[in-house]
């Protein structure tokens, strides 16, 4: 197992408790309403005109199990010190206003209202070279204080991701956990090279900005990598089949027009 | 080994084979015990590891993915993984997450005894 601990570009730091405590008196206690009911396939509901649904629908889901590359676990955290906020009212906000934490030229677009489990968000994705993403997420879990998504095949991860938030000597603490390995060979091939990095950039940039948010600025994210399994699963070398980057490229030379027209507002 | 509102024991069936048993909760805040308890239930012997939910109460989100982690280490071993006792919602859980494609579920001890060729 390996673990690398720091701030996404500086020195490695301490590692802090990976697990967020749960809170005396909170609303956390989970229900069958907290948790998505099962979907053999991914179905999208309205969308918005600006968002193009690739690479979602009828798609399964795919976690760490059916992912090929290596296992990692990959925690995000940023104290919002001096902010007065709960633990809960993080989350809300999150919920509400998920995507607009996001960098720009990239676009989430997720229900109106608030993340709720079993609800399908369409994802477009910068990736370095001008190249886009479309995929999307299923919320799986969602309570007061954290809630999940599950990527569909194709994703560049087969992963769960879990975005929480806890209360640490009287200051809220949010964290984003996930656990992920690339969905197939070709994205595995780029995780040194180019995908960790933006990977770690992406959920540092979200940190910082929901911290922002609150009033903290110049937030410092904490960050730690840890190989779960250095093992890769062939038997799912396969999934480069459903690759989004592969079909958001060719959907993009092959329908130019749909494109320019779904291209968000980057 | 109790730890927080987790309890968790570890039996052994067969020389092939150790249950854990888990009372309580599953979240990350339950590696430690768990993954304490899968060193006392594994062996050189041992060929099969069965999860016995019968008193889970609560998993979260973090708990799955504790679950893919302990999964990794079994497999590592040359192990199976196997459950049994899981209420219908967890079952779906399961299913959702789709972890049912690696662990085994069963309905009873010893249909995941008999899965686990005991």
């Amino acid at each position: 197992m390996t673990t690398e601990t720091g701030q996404p570009g500086s020195n490695p730091t301490e590692a802090a408790p990976t697990e967020a405590p749960p809170t005396e008196g909170s609303s956390n206690i989970p229900t069958a309403s907290n948790w998505a009911a099962p979907v053999a396939h991914l179905e999208v509901g309205a969308v918005p005109t600006t968002a193009l649904n690739l690479n979602v629908a009828g798609r399964r889901l795919a976690g760490p199990v059916q992912g090929f590359g290596r296992l990692w676990q990959k925690t995000y955290r940023v104290r919002l010190t001096g902010a007065d906020v709960t633990p809960a009212a993080v989350i809300r906000t999150w919920k509400e206003r998920f995507g607009d934490f996001w960098p720009k030229g990239n676009h989430f677009y997720g229900p109106l209202t608030s993340l709720q489990p079993g609800e399908v968000a369409l994802l477009s994705l910068a990736l370095p070279g001008k190249m886009t993403l479309s995929t999307g997420v299923l919320v799986i879990f969602a309570d007061d204080e954290s809630f999940a998504f599950m990527t569909p095949e194709g994703h560049q991860f087969a992963s769960f991701i879990t975005f929480s938030s806890y209360a640490d000597d009287g200051v809220a603490v949010v964290q984003i956990q996930a656990l992920l390995r690339a969905s197939d060979p070709l994205y595995e091939l780029s995780m040194p090279i180019v995908a960790q990095r933006t990977e770690d950039r992406f959920w540092n940039d979200t940190l910082r900005t929901l911290a922002a948010h609150f009033g903290v600025s110049d937030a410092a994210v904490e960050m730690q990598r840890v190989c779960v399994d250095r093992r890769r699963q062939w038997r799912y070398a396969g999934n480069i089949r459903q690759n989004a980057a592969i079909r958001t490229t060719l959907y993009k030379l092959t329908h130019p027009r749909a494109w320019f027209a779904h291209r968000g507002d980057a | 080994m109790t730890s927080g509102t987790t309890t968790i024991e570890v039996r052994r069936l067969s020389p092939s084979t150790s249950a854990i048993a888990i009372t309580g909760d599953i979240t990350s805040a339950t590696e430690a015990p768990l993954m304490d308890a899968y060193g006392r239930a594994s062996d050189d012997a041992t060929r099969s590891i069965v999860l016995d939910f019968s008193g889970l109460d609560y998993m979260n989100s973090g708990g799955i993915g504790l679950l893919v982690t302990l999964l990794v280490r079994v497999q590592r071993q040359g192990q199976r993984l196997l459950a049994f006792g899981l209420s219908e919602h967890y079952r779906q859980i399961f299913e959702l997450t789709r972890l049912d494609d690696a662990i085994g579920i069963h309905g009873s001890e010893a249909a995941a005894l008999a899965a686990a060729g005991v």
